[in-house]
């Protein structure tokens, strides 16, 4: 184990503490819940797989807000196909759907060279709109109960690891060591056992495949020559064109597996996160996952942090909303944080005017006792708001991303 | 020199009539693909949009997509996007809405004062994005779609506990009513002394003239200004600005909050026409809608106009194929191929311009 991995599992083991002892402080017991880990762990592949549709978009050097379109039609597809053929099959069909969105943004800012943000939003629009269009007639003909809702679609199986987090292995039924120790109510153990156990436990295999395949792009952009080849042609295309490399191919390459994954992404939701098509159901996880992409600075394990993170929020914020109103606490203690740091590089003025955010959100905190529905809903989008807002100035994205590129320097 | 203005005009017309008939092509599939005639919808959708009761719902609903387009074109041409225009129009009109009706000042000065509360807070819900995009780097079109959703949240937090008048019974959470100085006055009685009948749909909002004047406005301000010069400028190319002296933090700044200024007041015409009050039947998607008709309008005030008019009057029109039972919907697909095809026509002949000045220029050259 490497140095930066031990850095990061002890800020990881003190975020947890933290937590514990916010958990202990309020009796928001959900806060590390095996529930909460769960279905942040839910919430985050969507977003993770948006991400990595992002990073081989933007690495090849084409910037992809058509994400949150192609989501859309993974998510469309999946219900629609998977309500007749199986989940799978629902799946895959997110898949093609995706990648069909993505064909359309391929050939708007490859071929026509088009501005790529302008073809992205485009794509998004008539995502939603071609989706509602065909749903409305579904609705028509009878064979959906509403415009924006698709029927129901089979459930995909789960599974846990063997001893530590149940499951079932040839019909043998593994024992359940964590969740035992969660319930122990151990201050800090059991936090950290639920946590694994909701991480590791009743597993979906779609959930299984999608982690699987961070590792599995970062091999296939850092460790194969196609990698290489897609990488230059986001990072210096006139020059890996020079060199043979085929850069429109490349781009197209990225542009499609980007919409392929980020149909994934979509079809999960409906499938595996829901048990059915629902219009809206994407709600800009899109654009999230585009967030966790910077986040993550354009690298695949950075990209699972921001997920997590942003899958966090979320799950917290469909789960309970007296863990959002404890989280007011966490938000003073990181702001306590800052203050320290900030009397002690002796900048007094920020110092202050930290210490008074700090004891606004505490006035905040103790004067309401839950938080309106309508503000727990927006937890996801403020923090990916104020994430990037630390995160944005260490970016390095790829130096030739978002530029239109023509073959022999044409314009 | 004669032959240049030619091609110079067909290929202007060029590009948008492309995109026509590629968005005919495929809104005809479509509707080809429910085994129904398209043109009998065609036919339909023209018989039922041309009526004057059409064509004033067209007006209606082109005058806030116009005015959001305006606001979206500012920061395009300032090299920006501000994809934010729905979440600054809602609370633009929410905002006005709610304190418009605390007070009450002459006619005129009330409208201006609701005008006022709109824009401030409109522009500043977009100068979040600025400040997060000049002080700390973070890309406008990820801060303000999350500021969308934001905005959605904290708009129906803010009417369902503090803006909603509870003394009404109505399952419609709803402002208090404008009073009648804050309302902006219909142009039926002026369509009456010009021979227009009335007809049922509420005549045509008064913003609409507002509406007109703001597209001279932004015309003049962006061709003939030396502001309108810096934030092109700022756009086209930000070094070159940078050189020449032009601010381009500053210039980020000014056009993202100017932009959401302008955006706040895109709530107003149904607001102050119609409902005289904010409540939870306001139309969504305004913000999304005028995105596709700055595009297609080539960010341009003419351009826009027309485009808005064309987007109004397809999702007016289309309402009739109800009756010959084709998915209303059908305009989404009519609008979304337009606005595609048309963004890659724009590129393609703009290209091809090139190509041909440069052909010219070789000639000249050589003789």
């Amino acid at each position: 184990m490497n140095v930066k991995s031990l850095k990061t599992l002890r800020y990881a083991l003190l975020l947890v503490l933290t937590l514990s002892i916010i958990r202990v402080l309020t009796g928001a017991t959900d806060l590390t819940s095996v529930g909460t880990a769960s279905a942040a762990l839910l919430l985050s592949v969507p977003i993770a797989l948006a991400g990595l549709g992002g990073l081989f978009s933007e690495r090849s050097g084409v910037v992809n807000i058509g994400l949150e379109g192609m989501m859309i039609m993974g998510a469309w597809a999946g219900g629609m196909i998977g309500t007749d053929h199986g989940p799978w099959i629902g799946l895959l069909a997110g898949v093609c759907f995706g990648t069909v969105g993505a064909l359309l943004h391929a050939i708007a800012t490859i071929t026509f060279g088009v501005d790529h943000v302008v073809s992205g939003v485009a794509i998004t629009i008539i995502a939603a709109g071609l989706v509602r269009y065909i749903s409305t007639i579904f609705y028509k003909s009878g064979a959906w109960l509403g415009p924006s809702q698709s029927p129901d679609v089979a459930s995909i199986g789960t599974n846990g690891i063997p001893v530590l987090s149940g499951g079932h292995y040839f019909g043998w039924q593994s024992p359940d060591l964590l969740s035992d120790l969660a319930k122990k109510q151990w201050f800090f153990i059991s936090d950290v056992a639920a946590i694994l156990r909701g991480l590791t436990g009743d597993l979906s295999y779609v959930t299984m495949i999608a982690v699987a395949l961070v590792p599995l792009s970062f091999f296939i952009l850092w460790k194969t020559s196609f990698g290489l080849r897609l990488r230059s042609a986001g990072e210096a295309p006139t020059a890996a064109e020079s060199l043979g490399v085929n850069v429109y191919k490349m781009k197209y390459a990225g542009v499609l597996i980007s919409g392929g994954l980020a149909g994934l992404g979509g079809g999960f939701l409906a499938i595996v996160a829901a048990n059915h098509y629902q219009e809206n159901q994407v709600a800009g996880r899109g654009y999230i996952g585009l967030a966790a992409l910077l986040f993550g600075n354009y690298r695949p394990g950075g990209i699972l942090m921001g997920a997590g993170l942003f899958g966090f929020a979320d799950a917290l914020q469909l789960r309970d909303s007296a863990s959002i109103h404890a989280l007011i606490l966490l938000i003073v203690l990181i702001l306590v944080f800052l203050v320290i740091r900030d009397l002690r590089k002796g900048k007094l003025l920020k110092a202050a005017l930290t210490l008074t955010f700090a004891a606004l959100s505490l006035w905040y905190y103790l004067a309401v006792d839950e938080l309106p529905g309508q503000l727990v809903t927006m937890t996801p989008y403020i923090t990916t708001l104020l994430v990037m807002a630390v995160a944005s100035q260490r970016l390095r994205m790829p130096a030739a991303d978002g530029i239109p590129y023509r073959r022999g320097g044409m314009r | 020199m004669k032959k240049l203005k030619l091609s110079t005009f067909l290929l202007a017309i060029a590009a948008p009539l492309a995109a026509a008939v590629v968005s005919i092509i495929i809104s005809s599939l479509a509707v080809l693909a429910t085994k129904k005639s398209p043109m009998d919808a065609y036919r339909t959708m023209w018989d039922f949009g041309t009526t004057s009761a059409s064509l004033m719902q067209m007006l209606n609903t082109a005058t806030p997509y116009y005015i959001a387009a305006i606001a979206i074109a500012i920061t395009f041409r300032a090299g920006l996007f501000n994809i934010g225009v729905e979440g600054q129009l809602r609370l633009g009109a929410m905002f006005g809405a709610y304190f418009g009706a605390m007070f009450a000042l002459p006619p005129v000065f009330h409208i201006i004062a609701i005008m006022l509360i709109a824009m401030t807070i409109g522009g500043l819900w977009a100068a979040i994005a600025g400040y997060l995009k000049v002080k700390r780097g973070v890309s406008e079109v990820i801060s303000t779609i999350m500021l969308n959703s934001l905005a959605g949240g904290f708009s129906s937090y803010l009417l369902a506990n503090h803006f909603a008048d509870l003394t009404t019974a109505s399952n419609n959470l709803s402002t208090k009513e404008i009073p009648a100085s804050g309302q902006f006055p219909n142009l039926m009685p002026l369509l009456n002394k010009l021979g227009v009948e009335d007809q049922p749909g509420g005549g045509v909002y008064g913003m609409l003239i507002f509406a007109i004047a703001l597209g001279i406005i932004f015309w003049f301000v962006i061709n003939r200004t030396r502001f309108g010069f810096e934030l092109r400028a700022s756009g086209a190319n930000p070094i070159a600005a940078r050189v020449s002296g032009v601010n381009s933090k500053r210039m980020t700044f000014v056009a993202l909050a100017l932009s959401g200024a302008i955006a706040g007041l895109a709530g107003l015409p149904a607001v102050l026409g119609d409902t005289h009050a904010f409540n939870m039947g306001f139309r969504t998607g305004i913000g999304f809608s005028a995105i596709a008709v700055a595009l297609l309008g080539r960010n341009n005030a003419v351009g826009m106009a027309i485009s808005a008019l064309l987007f109004g009057f397809l999702e007016v029109s289309s309402r009739s194929l109800e009756l010959i039972d084709i998915a209303p919907e059908t305009y989404v697909i009519m609008q979304g191929s337009i606005l595609l095809s048309s963004v890659i026509a724009y590129e393609v002949v703009r290209r091809y311009k090139i190509t041909l000045q440069s052909k010219e220029l070789a000639k000249a050259v050589q003789a």
